[in-house]
Formats: structure tokens, C-alpha cells, sequence
């Protein structure tokens, strides 16, 4: 168990996006000793630097396009030769989009959808990952197992009996059917307990000593201990509801319930040469998942990698 | 780490029960677990166990929206088996799985490769490589589109520029749209894959490579056989997953192409939500579905065959 500890935590220096502490240190080390040696490392890395840039350059062409494209008039979209900076910038496409397409209402729904199931999962997760982790009792192990099955069975394999319940329920074109669905996954539950797992047994058990009730102790010692765990799940979530397109696609039916990613497939379906436009919505989508990943990229890819992600 | 994913049961927890024997104390154990679970099992019960349940029973029933459920045996696999339909989305699911699955993995090795090395500023160009993953859908497919236009597109342009002057028409083709939505998804997995590699390649003790080195193996060598072998475990992992994300290939080919021109790129999935939601055919539906997931687990367990043996 504390080997697994060890290794989460070498597991997570090793994904530091940013270099290792002892770099710099080990560098000058090998610069003492093998100088011309050093040299040569010198032009490998300028070598490596280059074919980096190319290479990043290249597989953000997608991205650079959708930017440059989302700043033009239409006709100046799809040109021969291409242009990749636009010859007149047409920055009323960002103000214009919000009356062409109900974008601030999608918006909304978007936001509304993560923020409602990122807080339910993670709060149930954790809970039901403390349930799983540090109190015993019998019939756990066998309920845990129910929750990994699930996880190997492919969604779309049970889409169609989830339908029927929701139709019977009355909640198909409502914001409650993708909640209900999405808002107590598995996957909420293994990523904590994963975490859970790690944090030793003995720290429970001196705080029950000192009188802590169960949910004194999840409450706090095991909370505070697991904040990166749970920013990991919440983080995840929240990007995997706001990209989310299946689950809007079959529920929501009326234009006033549509995600961002809904609004954007039909604005692309009705005015398919609007190239310019589309491209402006396609940025407004994205730019709020790049900040979320800007920001706790860390524990994204610490999430992503203790746990492979849904889908 | 890749196998403890695997093997999520490693380290059973050791909660020691306090006051062992005793049995009112296990039933509150008992209690105060449930009430911890409970929140989330009721939803998990209710909208994923029992839904997975009656999937496997539907898929012998009969049962469409308009009649009521019957037991029909195996009657909607033969009428599975006699569709056209059914083998054409069988087809596309697995030339995509072929073309998908070692055009990532190639690609992510070669990346995680070139990205690990101690630089300054190496963290921007992971980073930039990983966002494709995690950027919606619908945007990456709708630029994707763009590029892949087949006349004035920057592909085909660029391809013109090499001179290749029959440049396909990517996804207005039949036979060219199925390529047109593996070059995408390439492009966008492959970020996650190389995360992978990387801790799997930053995992491999130093002294392997000095000692090859030592014993004056080239890079080449260095690489099949340190780099390789060691890389055994991610590798299986990377296939694995990547194997059955291909499978389930869905949202991208619904937003790229709704399984078009014609039916040249429908897959698997999408026949699941035609039939079943679109058509409202539950039971013929739900037997795809376990077609669905019976690949899906051969693949896993066959995976996991290979392995153990190559460990042995």
C-alpha cells in the first residue's frame, strides 16, 4: 500500500509538465566533467528545439486555421493561395455571433449542465470512494467489483435502455435526464478510491481515537488529503460535460435547452457556408476548456494518467 | 502504474475493524458504510447497472415502441446476421480500428520519443500536443471539414503544392471519408497516448542505456532493444485502450460525416442509435449492442492472453 503511494507520487513528478527540480543541478554536473561533450549536447538541442517547433507548428495548424478563418469575411475563408493571416482583420464576426445564434443562451446551458454534474460527482464519488476505501463491511468488495464491470461495458451499448427510462420517466428534452445520467459515474468512484487507497489507514484510525465520527473523519482528514484527487475528478468532469455531445444530442430537442456544442452543429448544418462564423463559434467553445486546462493542467494530466479517461 | 490501472485491486484496503467480533459493531460498520455509498449507488443503480442489465435481456425480446416487449429467443441476432446494414457498420468499424490503432501508437511513441528529454520549455510543446484531446468535438470536427474541403481545402492545396494532382475528395468521397475521419482522430488521440509513453519511458532505468552503450549498441539498436522491451507494460496499455476506443468510435463520425456519403463511414455505434432511438427498435438494437461489447471484451481479454504469455 505505501509502495502504491510511492509510486503515485514518483508517477506525478514524472508527468510534471515543467522540468524536474534536479535538472538544472545534474546538468552543471555533466558540464564539470565532459566539457566538448557538452558542446555537442549544445547543437543537439538547438537541432531538437527546431524540429520541435516545426513539429508543434504543424499539428496546430487546425487551431491556427480555425483563429485566422474566424477573423475573416467568408469569401476570404477557403482561398487559393491560402492566407494565413488575414489581409483586413473582421473582428465584428466576435461581436455579431451573439445575435446570429443564441450563443449567450448556449453558453449558459453548457455551464449549467457542468457545473450541476461536476459537483454532484464529485461529492458523491468521494463519499462513496471513503465508503469503498476505509470502512469495511460485508458485500463491499463484491458491490465494487458492479461499479469496475460497468466501466468495461461500452456506453453506447446501454444508450437505448437508458432512452426508454427516461422516456418513461418524462424527462427526455430535459436538462435533468443528462444530469441523472452523467452526475453518479463510476468512473467518479474508481478515480477517488484509486486515491483513497493511497492515504494510510493509520491516519483514520488515530482520529477515530480522538473521537471523530466516520464523516468527521471524510470530512476533515480525508478531504483536505485528497484535494488534488479531487480536482483531478472535478476538472475532468466538468471538460467532459462541456464537450459532451451525445448526451445533449439525444435529449435535448428544443433550441432553448441546447449546449454549445449543439448550437454550433446545427448553426454548421443550417448556414454550412458560413465558414467565417463558424469558425468564430467554434473559438468561443474552446477558449473556456483552454483556460480550465491552463490553469489545472497538473492535475488533468495526473487524473488522466492514474486513471484513463471516460470514453 | 499502467498495470496497477489494470489491477485496480492491487492493495485491498486493510481498515482495521475496530473492535473485531463484535457484532453490533459491524452492523454500524455496515450502516455507516452504505450511507456513505448510498448517494452515488442509487444513481449508479438506476442509470447504469440496471440499464447495462436490460440491455443484455432486451437484445432477446422483441420490443419496438410501438408493441408491447416479447421473448423472441435468438430470433433478432439472425435477423442481425442477414442485414446488410449490420455488416457494412461491422466493416467501417473495423478499417477504422486498423488504420486508427497503429497510426496512434506509432505516432504517440514517436512524439513521447522526441519530448523526453530535460529542456527548457519542453513543458509548452507537451502541453500544446496534449490540447487536441481534450478540445470539443464539434470544433475539431468542423475544422477538420474545413480543412478537408476538396476543392480550395488547405490539404488539397497543399497536396497540389507536391504535386499530386487527383487529390480525394476526403470526406465528399465514399471511398476516401473513412480515412478523412481516422486522419482526425489521429490527430486528436495521440496527445493522450503520448502522456502515456512519456511515464512509461521516464520510468526506464538510466543504466540500461549506459550499459548498452557501454557494450557499443548504436541508437538504433539502443532502441529495440532497451527502449522496446521496456516499454512492454505502456504498450499494452496504449493498445488496449486505443483498441477499444475504436470500437466505440461514435460522436466523431455522427459530427463529421453522419456515417456518409452513402453508408461508407457508418459504424457500430451509430447503427445502435438509428435502430434503437431513431427507429425506435429496442430488443433488434440491444443486439448490437452485445455484439458491441462482446468485441470489446474478446479484444480485452485477448489482449490480456498475449501479454501473460510474452511475460512467461
Amino acid at each position: 500500500m505505501t509502495n502504491m503511494a510511492e509510486d503515485l507520487k514518483a508517477e506525478s513528478r514524472l508527468l510534471g509538465i515543467g522540468l524536474p527540480p534536479n535538472t538544472a543541478e545534474e546538468d552543471r554536473r555533466t558540464e564539470r566533467r565532459r566539457s566538448p561533450r557538452e558542446q555537442k549536447k549544445r547543437t543537439t538541442d538547438l537541432v531538437i528545439y527546431a524540429v520541435l517547433a516545426v513539429l508543434v507548428v504543424a499539428l496546430m495548424v487546425p487551431f491556427i486555421w480555425m483563429v485566422s478563418s474566424s477573423l475573416k469575411e467568408n469569401n476570404q475563408v477557403l482561398t487559393v493561395p491560402i492566407q494565413w493571416i488575414p489581409s483586413e482583420f473582421v473582428w465584428s464576426n466576435y461581436t455579431d455571433i451573439w445575435t446570429r445564434i443564441p450563443m449567450m443562451g448556449y453558453l449558459q446551458n453548457s455551464l449549467y449542465l457542468a457545473v450541476i454534474i461536476t459537483c454532484l460527482q464529485v461529492l458523491t464519488g468521494s463519499l462513496a470512494a471513503y465508503g469503498f476505501s476505509k470502512v469495511r463491511f460485508p458485500g463491499r468488495d463484491v458491490l465494487f467489483l458492479c461499479y469496475i464491470g460497468t466501466i468495461a461495458v461500452p456506453w453506447q451499448a446501454y444508450m437505448v435502455p437508458q432512452y426508454i427510462m427516461m422516456q418513461n420517466l418524462g424527462l427526455t428534452n430535459s436538462f435533468n435526464a443528462l444530469i441523472l445520467l452523467q452526475a453518479f459515474g463510476a468512473f467518479g468512484v474508481f478515480l477517488m478510491r484509486q486515491y483513497y487507497m493511497t492515504i494510510p489507514d493509520e491516519l483514520c484510525e488515530a482520529a477515530r481515537i480522538d473521537g471523530l465520527s466516520e464523516y468527521g473523519i471524510w470530512a476533515r482528514v480525508i478531504l483536505p488529503l485528497s484535494k488534488p484527487a479531487l480536482a483531478s475528478l472535478a476538472l475532468l468532469t466538468f471538460v467532459n460535460t462541456w464537450n459532451d455531445y451525445m448526451g445533449p444530442f439525444i435529449y435535448l430537442t428544443s433550441n432553448r435547452l441546447w449546449t454549445v456544442q449543439l448550437g454550433l452543429r446545427s448553426f454548421v448544418g443550417q448556414f454550412d457556408a458560413e465558414y467565417a462564423m463558424i469558425m468564430t463559434g467554434s473559438v468561443i467553445s474552446v477558449i473556456p476548456i483552454l483556460a480550465i486546462f491552463l490553469i489545472g493542467q497538473r492535475y488533468f494530466i495526473q487524473g488522466i494518467a492514474t486513471s484513463g479517461m471516460k470514453g | 502504474m499502467t498495470t496497477k490501472t489494470i489491477t485496480p485491486a492491487a492493495a485491498p484496503a486493510a481498515a482495521p475493524a475496530p473492535g473485531r467480533g463484535n457484532r453490533k459493531q459491524a452492523r454500524r460498520n455496515t450502516l455507516i458504510g452504505w450511507t456513505f455509498i448510498l448517494p452515488n449507488f442509487l444513481g449508479f443503480l438506476a442509470f447504469t447497472l440496471i440499464p447495462v442489465l436490460a440491455a443484455f435481456a432486451l437484445s432477446f425480446m422483441e420490443w419496438t415502441s410501438f408493441s408491447a416487449p416479447k421473448w423472441v429467443g435468438l430470433a433478432n441476432f439472425q435477423r442481425m446476421l442477414a442485414s446488410d446494414s449490420f455488416w457494412v457498420a461491422l466493416r467501417n468499424t473495423v478499417v477504422y480500428a486498423i488504420g486508427h490503432v497503429p497510426l496512434t501508437m506509432a505516432l504517440a511513441l514517436l512524439l513521447a520519443m522526441l519530448l523526453n528529454r530535460k529542456l527548457k520549455g519542453i513543458g509548452f510543446f507537451r502541453v500544446a500536443i496534449f490540447f487536441p484531446y481534450i478540445t470539443s468535438l464539434v470544433a475539431v470536427a468542423v475544422v477538420w471539414n474545413m480543412l478537408f474541403s476538396p476543392d480550395n481545402g488547405p490539404i488539397n492545396q497543399f497536396l497540389h503544392a507536391i504535386g499530386i494532382a487527383n487529390a480525394p475528395g476526403w470526406t465528399s468521397s465514399s471511398d476516401w471519408a473513412l480515412p478523412a475521419v481516422i486522419i482526425t482522430s489521429v490527430w486528436r488521440d495521440m496527445g493522450y497516448y503520448m502522456v502515456l509513453y512519456l511515464a512509461g519511458l521516464q520510468a526506464i532505468p538510466s543504466e540500461l542505456y549506459e550499459a548498452a552503450e557501454v557494450d557499443g549498441a548504436s541508437a538504433w539498436q539502443r532502441f529495440w532493444n532497451v527502449t522496446i522491451p521496456s516499454l512492454r507494460p505502456t504498450t499494452f496499455f496504449v493498445v488496449v485502450m486505443l483498441t477499444v476506443s475504436s470500437f466505440k468510435v461514435f460522436d466523431l463520425i455522427v459530427v463529421m460525416t453522419n456515417g456518409g456519403p452513402g453508408r461508407s463511414t457508418t459504424v457500430l455505434s451509430q447503427l445502435i442509435y438509428q435502430e434503437g432511438i431513431g427507429e425506435g427498435k429496442f430488443g433488434y438494437s440491444s443486439a448490437i449492442s452485445l455484439v458491441l461489447f462482446l468485441i470489446v471484451l474478446t479484444v480485452t481479454v485477448l489482449q490480456f492472453k498475449i501479454q501473460q504469455r510474452r511475460e512467461r
